[in-house]
């Protein structure tokens, strides 16, 4: 027990902070105790708003602009970082607590090179000579896999892609050799086969250097790779607290079960209409360019009436863009765009309002896609009026349908605006807006991508209600397997502006698989404290973000 | 570095085009301009054959787009044809006085430039603090008083009740740098004191709003004191706002001084332009109209140019 005390490097007790909004001080976590040996990595998870973010900069004894820690210690190496004073707290954050942001490419400073921004520290605190930090960098970057490491830190954050970024920003951390590193959501905004490569690489650096962390995320089975302790977190409260491997196998507490259980609606395939069906949107052999860089080749698939295809791929694989040109947003270069079996003009300017009308869009952020200073009943009701004519009182009573629609109480939110509703809620609105003109076709951008893993849920089975309801074709866009896997019937991988794979999704699951689809698949993190081990002796470290030679 | 000379030129371009419009308008209006020119040269007791004879000689028969051409023909070798009124060229009669006006725009920028950027350094990093509040006030209060106002005020306090500054700027020819500098000190600091505040607040107001960037909050966890995530990682990305509002103010300081070339007959441009609009000698007006535009043309352009050099996103490509 003696043995065990002197091991303790973080040791938080009752931590109350409070936020200021509304004019006055509300409370957003509290009284959380947490105890982090040194060289431990200790998972925070919860949903947003869960004060994960928050309680990780508390543990740097550092509160946001409009919040300040008003209760409780904060025990660092037996420094107490409540009672310290500032100019003392921040030489300890330089020195011996570092911490990795969620977006490395918002993080690091855009008016600086990336070694400058690494050395920063270490020269201001007179830790390290410029040159003698510089060379750490260039060794770090070497350690964590940064492609040319003895050049990549001269050049600046938008030379360099997201992937790379965020390892260099582990490598920036590392700079000082801290006892103590906040990841907070560091491969949150990654693709899956990027997200791999910088979960390896912070792991294996974590471990040669036996540095204690703190790894925050929502996604559980990223937690489950990097963490030896887990605790689960909602709204300010801890829900419980255990080994990584005990909290996966046989969570205590109910909402730990339920996020356990998220991943878990599925809804059966369905399989094309039989004979000679049209299909509601036909995409025939287009390319498409970006001025003059091209941005897709010979893309081909056909979506039928209620049906849902995803199409997947990397960022950057012309997910979107095909998207774009369905709706006439980017007119193709090449190939043409069928509608129930009529060729649609390729530019949106030379569509009838009746062929704008059948084909909608959701948004992945609702929070930018709704405008915030109009009305819930203006931003559903425009494209009534638009697409339907209708005025007064049959306006305001497809409005209130359109609401209940989406499963909001019409008296409640008709006359709300949106910054007054959550996430979830506000992708409902952006849902019914699609709704509103009475479509067949709706494409759906990342729809989930920005949404806490249950209200993601609650989103696809609306959806799902919605296709069945009214038999809409979806085109969902994603780069979650997850989702595809849950809703979608057939399924469409791209890579690099090309479609490598296509089928029904039973099929697609199944091997063999593409060399590029057996990537995309196998990147998927997994419920299971192993997986990230057994994916690494199965593909090597150096090649563990490639597809295997085929 | 090809892209920003390829940038450079297409604006540049872009100015002289716009400079033409600009030409086509300052003629226009000078053609609108109520009355005769040569009534209003020789005064109500011409007679007919006067005036007739006149407008031969100044070419007022011509066609309206004949005598512009002909203007601008000129116009673009430096020649801006003969004052009306002194008949001699207009091109020596403004090189001297837009010199000077240049000087005075050169004394008062050198002083408002740096001191009005370090103060919005300062009231960012001691923002909503007294100190903040009072240099707003102030600022502001200087920003508020009409130029001549002003002038008068330091006339009184520096020069009246002092005499530490002379209260007339008359310049002549055999006066050192220093006597220069010393002799136009006081129209000097009335118009830093009309340009400080803009820059100030606008330097104010463009590092604050990058304080809730990610990578401000990165710096600040990296355990940079506060004055070092101002200095070194909100300012460099704030320079774009701050120059386009410095490029202003010096367009501001050329071609804006008219009333503080009154108060201290101070031989400049602008009261050159005035004399001349008062004694309708449109050559000398539709010159300095011309050199006027040029000058904000060319430090929007600089301004342009500035903000690319200071982002590294368009001076380094991927």
């Amino acid at each position: 027990m003696e043995d065990n005390k002197k091991n303790v490097l973080l040791e938080i007790r009752d931590l109350r902070i409070e936020g200021y909004s509304d004019e006055k001080w509300v409370e957003i976590v509290h009284g959380i105790d947490l105890t982090l040996h040194r060289g431990e990595v200790m998972g925070l998870i919860g949903e947003s708003g869960a004060g994960k973010s928050t309680i990780g900069l508390a543990a740097m004894g550092y509160a946001r602009d409009g919040c300040r820690i008003s209760a409780g210690s904060v025990e660092f190496d037996g420094i107490e970082l409540t009672t310290t004073p500032e100019s003392d707290k921040r030489a300890l954050r330089g020195s011996r607590i570092a911490y990795v942001a969620q977006s490395a490419a918002a993080s690091f400073n855009p008016a600086h090179r990336l070694i400058d921004q690494h050395t920063e520290t270490p020269v201001h605190y007179r830790i390290k000579k410029r040159m003698e930090s510089q060379e750490d960098a260039m060794e770090l970057y070497e350690k964590l896999r940064l492609p040319n490491p003895r050049e990549i830190g001269f050049r600046y954050p938008h030379q360099v892609s997201g992937g790379q970024l965020q390892r260099a920003m582990t490598a920036m951390a590392m700079a000082c050799r801290p006892d103590l590193i906040i990841f907070d959501e560091p491969t949150t905004a990654l693709d899956v086969t990027t997200q791999i490569e910088v979960l390896l690489a912070i792991r294996d650096i974590v471990d040669q250097f036996d540095t204690a962390a703190i790894y925050i995320t929502h996604d559980l089975a990223v937690v489950a790779q990097m963490a030896d302790t887990i605790k689960v977190l909602l709204k300010g409260d801890e829900v419980e607290e255990s080994d990584t491997r005990s909290m996966l196998e046989s969570p205590k507490e109910d909402y730990t079960k339920s996020l356990w259980a998220v991943r878990s609606f599925k809804r059966d395939q369905k399989s094309r209409p039989a004979g000679d069906a049209i299909p509601v949107v036909s995409v025939k052999n287009i390319d498409a360019s970006y001025g003059p860089v091209p941005v897709l080749k010979n893309v081909s698939f056909d979506i039928y009436a209620g049906m849902t295809v995803a199409v997947v791929g990397e960022s950057g694989s012309g997910k979107s863009t095909t998207a774009r040109c369905i709706t006439g947003l980017l007119p193709p270069t090449k190939g043409s765009i069928l509608f129930n079996g009529e060729e649609l003009p390729a530019d949106y300017r030379k569509r009838s309002k009746d062929q704008l009308r059948q084909a909608q869009m959701i948004y992945q952020m609702a929070d930018t896609a709704l405008n915030p200073k109009v009305l819930i009943s203006e931003i559903i009701g425009r494209p009534a009026a638009f697409y339907g004519g209708l005025k007064g009182t049959a306006l305001k009573a497809r409005v209130d349908e359109l609401l209940d629609l989406i499963e909001l109480e019409p008296s409640k939110y008709y006359n709300r605006y949106p910054p007054e509703l959550s996430g979830g809620q506000k992708q409902r609105i952006g849902i019914a807006r699609a709704l509103a003109a009475d479509p067949t076709f709706i494409i759906c951008d990342e729809v989930t991508s920005a949404l806490d893993q249950l209200v993601a849920e609650g989103i696809l089975k609306l959806l799902d209600r919605l296709q069945k309801e009214l038999n809409l074709a979806y085109m969902f866009i994603t780069h979650d397997l997850a989702t595809v896997r849950s809703i979608a019937d057939e399924v469409v991988v791209m890579k690099e502006g090309e479609v490598v794979e296509q089928g029904p999704k039973n099929e697609m699951f199944k091997p063999p698989h593409h060399a590029y689809t057996d990537l995309l698949l196998s990147s998927v993190p997994e419920m299971d404290a192993d997986w990230l081990t057994n994916v690494v002796e199965q593909r090597g470290v150096d090649n563990i973000g490639e597809a295997a030679d085929t | 570095m090809g892209d920003v000379v390829n940038i450079v030129l297409k604006r540049l371009g872009l100015g002289l085009i716009t400079l033409l419009v600009i030409s086509i308008i300052i003629f226009g209006a000078v053609e609108l301009l109520p009355g005769d020119i040569a009534q209003a040269v020789l005064g109500q007791g011409a007679t007919e054959e006067n005036l007739a004879a006149l407008r031969e000689q100044m070419g007022l028969n011509d066609p309206a787009p004949v005598r512009y051409l002909e203007w601008l023909a000129g116009a673009v070798v430096g020649d801006f044809g003969v004052s009306v009124v002194s008949q001699t060229s207009v091109a020596e009669a403004i090189a001297p006085r837009f010199l000077n006006t240049l000087f005075l725009a050169a004394y008062a920028a050198v002083i408002a430039v740096p001191i009005a950027i370090a103060l919005g350094v300062l009231v960012a990093l001691l923002r909503n603090t007294i100190f903040d509040r009072v240099a707003n006030v102030m600022t502001l209060t200087s920003i508020s008083s009409p130029e001549f106002f002003l002038g008068y005020i330091l006339i009184l306090y520096l020069s009246v009740k002092t005499g530490a500054f002379p209260a007339i700027a008359k310049l002549s020819t055999d006066m050192t740098f220093f006597e220069l500098l010393d002799r136009t000190f006081l129209p000097a600091l009335t118009m830093v004191l009309v340009v400080v505040a803009h820059m100030m607040r606008m330097t104010r107001a463009a590092i604050i709003s990058l304080l809730a960037s990610p990578y401000i909050e990165m710096a600040r966890v990296k355990g940079m004191p506060a004055w070092r995530v101002i200095i070194k990682h909100a300012l460099p990305n704030a320079w774009a706002p701050i120059i386009n509002v410095v490029a202003l103010n010096l367009a501001y300081l050329i071609t804006g001084v008219v009333l503080v070339e009154v108060v201290f007959v101070y031989p400049g441009i602008g009261q050159l332009l005035v004399d001349a609009v008062t004694k309708r000698d449109f050559p000398v007006v539709q010159a300095c109209c011309l050199i006027f535009a040029a000058t904000f043309i060319l430090l929007n352009l600089a301004a342009d140019v500035g903000a690319i050099l200071t982002n590294p996103r368009l001076r380094y490509k991927k």
